[in-house]
């Protein structure tokens, strides 16, 4: 029997409810030691009960308790879950208390690990879920419990279908070679079924490039020479849109100086070493430096002053735009045109006034028609999440264009079928389907098993 | 009286079974209810056909008589999907259904050991869950030391023909009564299942002007790997061709109560795969018409076969069905269709070697064990065979793995998934049939043979050679150049065929598309049987799918090396779905890779069952 678990199962400090989550055939016992209110060991499952959590008859806090019992829980084992009101310090008194009654502290993950185990979610489930303790922003939100919810599933389910259906027909033409109950798999049909299904498996992957947008967000680079107003630039984007502004490392290496949400997209600003700096340090800085935040960003924002004329520290920096996805803004358009616009590259020119509070919603625009937010912006469609499963379908299109090659051939049809039976395959692999070894062998490695 | 081996029944498993076991030294007896029936074939004229016509194939390479006594015996043989890869080829000739049977009979009686014995076996002989004999109608015992069973058809047997339902065998024979009671009161679960025959019509009745000729192939065949051809190619007789007519449809539809199946008359499962024409109106209703085959049954009496025609309509409507065809307005049927049901066993309690799980020395093959067709259950019944004399011998059993053999893929499947139909073999359910081919059976399977001792040393002398041969031709493809020069580019020019711009050996060259074996000998003769050619030019042309079927088998067999032990307790297991349990409990898999074929055990428990297995035998 596996021992019963504990965590806080919700961020620390950040709303009111905290909840303090038990799993395990323990979970009711240890959570009735510490209950006053109804015997939680006589009530039905999936109910919610009043009361206190006591320390030795004295008030921890004033609680909701919802029991789960198994086996319809997200571990299919016993869960207890223990909403606290009173802040930090009594959540993790209430989380001290269980533990001293027997449970023990969760690793990361656990809960999702035993769930998984237990035959409760298949892998891609297990895999959205550990992505969805590290969501980011409300859209990677929605990304994961779509997954979550099944609609990957969904599509992969109904594309091996076709294949079956497929795979099916040409069995029949083997078998029954004299009868002509079934449609005659001809090359020239094969070529026609396979084509569409390459076509959808060839979307997915496109549409999942934008998965990483949702997941990670835009990192963007704001370059300029030193005091050209970046900082301020910085601060009306940040500003004007409440941003998080923050110093957490993100998800590269790099520092991100601020994040905004547009459109429902993350856009992370990276430090281009100096954009929040004073005059003071400004020698530090330096195109060498810039060169690097270039290389890391999505999207490289230049920036330069209507007014002045372009320095040749300027024109380094330009030179860096070659083969990015880049901006260059052109700021204090109030101010009289000194700036030789020919100079520059054409594309994705952007005018505007940090002065202004709306000045940079030329910028935004921009930003939201390059990486076609709006469209990323659709909340129902599917996406693969991680590098595993984009690995999956690479090998299923790559399967199919071995079967069209083989079609090119002339090779017999029941031989091109070995590959479209792998592509099945291959598919299943995606939703747990397919059994295969080695994904238990990475289950291994990644939540720590065995004796 | 006492016999090392019995074997119970003389159908097609049954013969094969005692044949081996004889082979293999044993004092064996063939009990049968009747001498005439040895080898007869109540059903199609033919022996082979897709899938079958490979597994007919593998008994010969294991020492079995399906393929040298059906060489002997048809009039016609064809090599079903020639137009596709090699993986799908497989012969199928019409067999003579006087001349196979006595063809049979020959070799059996040929054989030192074995006896002959008629007799009805009602009941079976156990001392401490082992057989020990079996007790005939007349209460005679006759003792020994295994058993094997292959009942057919004649398991409490009965023929359904509309609402009218009678017990016996095929052509009129007694069935056994109280057998399969017997093994029900000793741990046998028995399941019912259900087969059926179309008519036989007489020929002088038919019109062939109306039909369109099936005939045989221009190039000779045959089933055994040792002897030559035995017939001659425009000595052999035509099939026949024909068509439903909206008229037949009519008539079923009309009539569709009175069937004994649509009428509810019946209790056993029939197969999907050989629907009664009934069926195949319902199910295909848009379908306007349906392909029938006449075939002769035997140069020595009247009667034809009418292939895919079968029924369980009274005898008044078959009579209208049949005369609605063309060619048929006038027809005599002989024999009317007709629907048999009987007892079989459960298979998911047989082992992979056919030995039961629930008494020990009981073997079992064919009908009983839930298959269907003559080639299935000679299969088994040479399986059968082996296993009971290895078992004697003290040796580990046989078993074919899913990449060595169709008979394999059989047994497999039936002691894996279980069967609620008469089970019969498919090339779509062998996975890696580009492996398991018609033309390589002898090389997959001889060197089991000669080791369990099924085959002669001169067939092991010749597979040795035959081995050798294959590899010599494939370095002089390999070491020599093709010369491009004004000879060879005209003939290729002369067979329509692109001249290659640059010298390349001849194996490059077989590996293009259009460049046969054939057509390297106009370039350089080679003085190889053509069976060895034949072996080179399909190991060299589908190089890439061999080796992509080759990877596939190495992760099944490193999933076959997964052993699950014998004395595992799926209770112990908390999590795995209740369905899983249920199965895993019941059908005891031996290793990873066979739980995983099991139907209603998903990838979840096996991950499950997998966790269980390392936590609890690390070191296994």
């Amino acid at each position: 029997m596996e021992d019963t678990i504990v965590a806080i199962s919700t961020s620390l400090g950040l709303g009111a409810i905290s909840i303090v989550r038990l799993s395990g055939s323990e979970s009711l016992n240890i959570v009735n030691k510490i209950f006053n209110g109804k015997d939680l060991t006589k009530v039905p499952s999936h109910t919610i009960h009043y009361g206190y959590i006591i320390d030795n008859d004295k008030k921890i806090d004033e609680v909701l308790v919802s029991v789960m019992k198994s086996p319809k829980t997200y571990t299919t084992e016993d869960i207890v879950e223990i909403n606290t009101h009173g802040g930090i310090i009594s959540t993790n008194k209430v989380l001290e208390l269980c533990l001293k009654n027997g449970a023990r502290l969760a690793e990361p993950g656990e809960f999702t690990k035993r769930a998984f185990l237990n035959g409760r979610l298949d892998l891609t489930e297990a895999e959205a879920v550990q992505e969805l303790i590290s969501a980011q922003s409300e859209q990677s939100l929605n990304l994961f419990m779509n997954q979550l919810t099944g609609s990957l599933k969904e599509l992969i389910t109904s594309i091996r279908h076709t294949i079956m259906t497929l795979i099916a027909n040409i069995e029949v033409n083997i078998d029954f070679p004299e009868y002509e109950d079934a449609e005659n798999i001809t090359i020239p049909l094969l070529k026609e079924k396979i084509t569409p299904i390459k076509t959808q498996l060839l979307k997915l992957l496109a549409e999942s490039k934008n998965a990483k947008i949702i997941k990670d967000g835009i990192n963007i680079a704001l370059i300029g020479r030193p005091n050209v107003g970046k900082s301020s630039l910085l601060n009306l984007l940040i500003e004007e849109n409440k941003a998080i502004v923050t110093d957490i490392a993100g998800t590269t290496r790099d520092i991100v100086e601020g994040s905004i949400i547009l459109s429902g997209i993350k856009l992370n600003f990276i430090d281009t070493a100096g954009i929040r700096q004073t005059n003071d340090i400004v020698e530090q800085l330096g195109v060498k430096k810039s060169k690097e935040t270039v290389a890391a960003a999505d999207l490289v924002i230049l920036l330069l002053n209507n007014n002045e004329d372009i320095t040749p520290e300027d024109q380094e920096l330009i030179n860096l735009l070659h083969n990015k996805k880049h901006l260059i803004f052109i700021n204090k358009t109030d101010l009289p045109t000194k700036i030789d616009i020919s100079q520059l590259p054409q594309d994705h020119l952007v005018y505007g006034n940090t002065l202004n509070p709306s000045g940079c919603a030329n910028l935004k625009k921009e930003i939201i028609k390059l990486f076609n937010l709006e469209q990323i912006n659709t909340p129902n469609a599917t996406y693969l999440t991680n590098a595993r499963q984009n690995a999956l379908i690479s090998q299923s299109i790559n399967l199919l264009d071995n079967t069209l090659q083989e079609i090119n051939n002339g090779d017999p049809v029941d031989l091109i079928e070995i590959d479209l039976r792998s592509c099945w395959d291959t598919l299943g692999e995606i939703i747990g389907a397919t059994y295969k070894d080695e994904l238990l062998d990475e289950l291994f490695s990644n939540f720590c098993l065995g004796k | 009286m006492k016999y090392e081996i019995i074997v119970v029944g003389g159908g097609h498993a049954g013969c094969e079974a005692a044949h081996i076991a004889a082979y293999k030294n044993h004092k064996t007896a063939l009990i049968t209810m009747n001498k005439k029936n040895i080898a007869d074939m109540p059903c199609n004229p033919s022996i082979g056909g897709t899938a079958k016509g490979v597994i007919v194939r593998e008994i010969d390479a294991l020492g079995g008589l399906m393929g040298r006594v059906a060489d002997r015996s048809h009039f016609q043989i064809k090599m079903l999907n020639s137009g596709k890869g090699p993986a799908v080829r497989s012969l199928r000739a019409q067999a003579d259904k006087i001349t196979y049977p006595k063809e049979m009979l020959k070799e059996l009686k040929s054989l030192p050991n074995l006896d002959i014995i008629e007799g009805m076996v009602e009941n079976i002989i156990i001392e401490d869950n082992i057989i020990k004999g079996i007790i005939l109608e007349d209460n005679t015992k006759i003792y020994c030391d295994a058993l094997i069973l292959t009942t057919g058809t004649y398991l409490k047997g009965s023929i359904l023909c509309g609402s009218e339902k009678h017990p016996g065998g095929p052509h009129g024979e007694r069935r056994s009564n109280y057998l399969s009671d017997n093994l029900k009161a000793n741990g046998f679960e028995i399941l019912r299942l259900k087969t059926g025959t179309p008519q036989r019509i007489a020929a002088s009745s038919i019109d062939f002007t109306k039909m369109q000729p099936e005939t045989g192939d221009n190039e000779y065949w045959t089933f055994s790997h040792d002897f030559p051809p035995q017939y001659e190619i425009n000595k052999q007789q035509k099939c026949y061709l024909i068509y439903t007519t909206p008229e037949t449809k009519k008539i079923i539809e009309n009539n569709l109560n009175k069937s004994s199946m649509y009428g509810g008359y019946v209790e056993g499962v029939g197969p999907r795969y050989c629907p009664s024409i009934e069926d195949k109106v319902v199910r295909f209703h848009d379908k306007e018409r349906h392909q029938l085959f006449l075939e002769p049954e035997s140069l020595y009496y009247d009667d034809w076969y009418l292939q895919g025609f079968s029924t369980s309509m009274p005898h008044d409507i078959q009579d209208l069905m049949v005369h609605s065809l063309p060619g048929l307005e006038h027809a005599i049927i002989n024999k009317y269709a007709y629907a048999i049901e009987y007892d079989a066993i459960n298979p998911l309690q047989i082992k992979p070697s056919l030995e039961s799980k629930v008494i020990s020395n009981i073997f079992t093959a064919g009908q009983i064990n839930g298959t269907s067709g003559y080639e299935e259950a000679a299969g088994q019944g040479i399986i059968a065979g082996i296993n009971a004399a290895l078992k004697l011998e003290h040796q580990e059993p046989l078993i074919l793995k899913r990449n060595e053999a169709y008979i394999g893929v059989l047994i497999d499947d039936l002691v894996t998934k279980g069967t609620k139909e008469p089970y019969r073999m498919l090339t779509s359910r062998a996975e890696y049939r580009l492996i398991l081919r018609h033309d390589n059976a002898d090389l997959r399977l001889r060197h089991l043979a000669h080791q369990v001792g099924t085959i002669t040393e001169e067939q092991y002398i010749r597979l040795l050679k035959k081995e050798q041969d294959i590899k010599d031709l494939t370095n002089l493809l390999q070491e020599n150049k093709l010369k491009i020069n004004p000879m060879t580019k005209t003939i290729f020019i002369e067979n329509n065929l692109e001249v290659p711009s640059y010298s390349i050996s001849f194996y490059q060259l077989l590996k293009r598309p259009l460049i046969t074996i054939t057509f390297i000998n106009k370039l350089l003769p080679l003085s190889f049987s053509k069976e060895v050619q034949e072996q080179v030019e399909i190991s060299t042309k589908y190089e890439g799918y061999i080796e992509k079927t080759n990877n596939e088998i190495a992760k099944m067999l490193k999933l076959e090396s997964k052993q699950i032990p014998e004395n595992i307790d799926y209770d112990k297991i908390i999590n795995l779905a209740s369905e899983a349990r249920q199965k895993l409990k019941l059908i005891r898999p031996r290793t990873i890779a066979q739980a995983i074929r099991i139907s209603g055990v998903n990838p979840a428990d096996i991950s499950i069952l997998s966790v269980y297995l390392r936590k609890e035998y690390p070191n296994e």
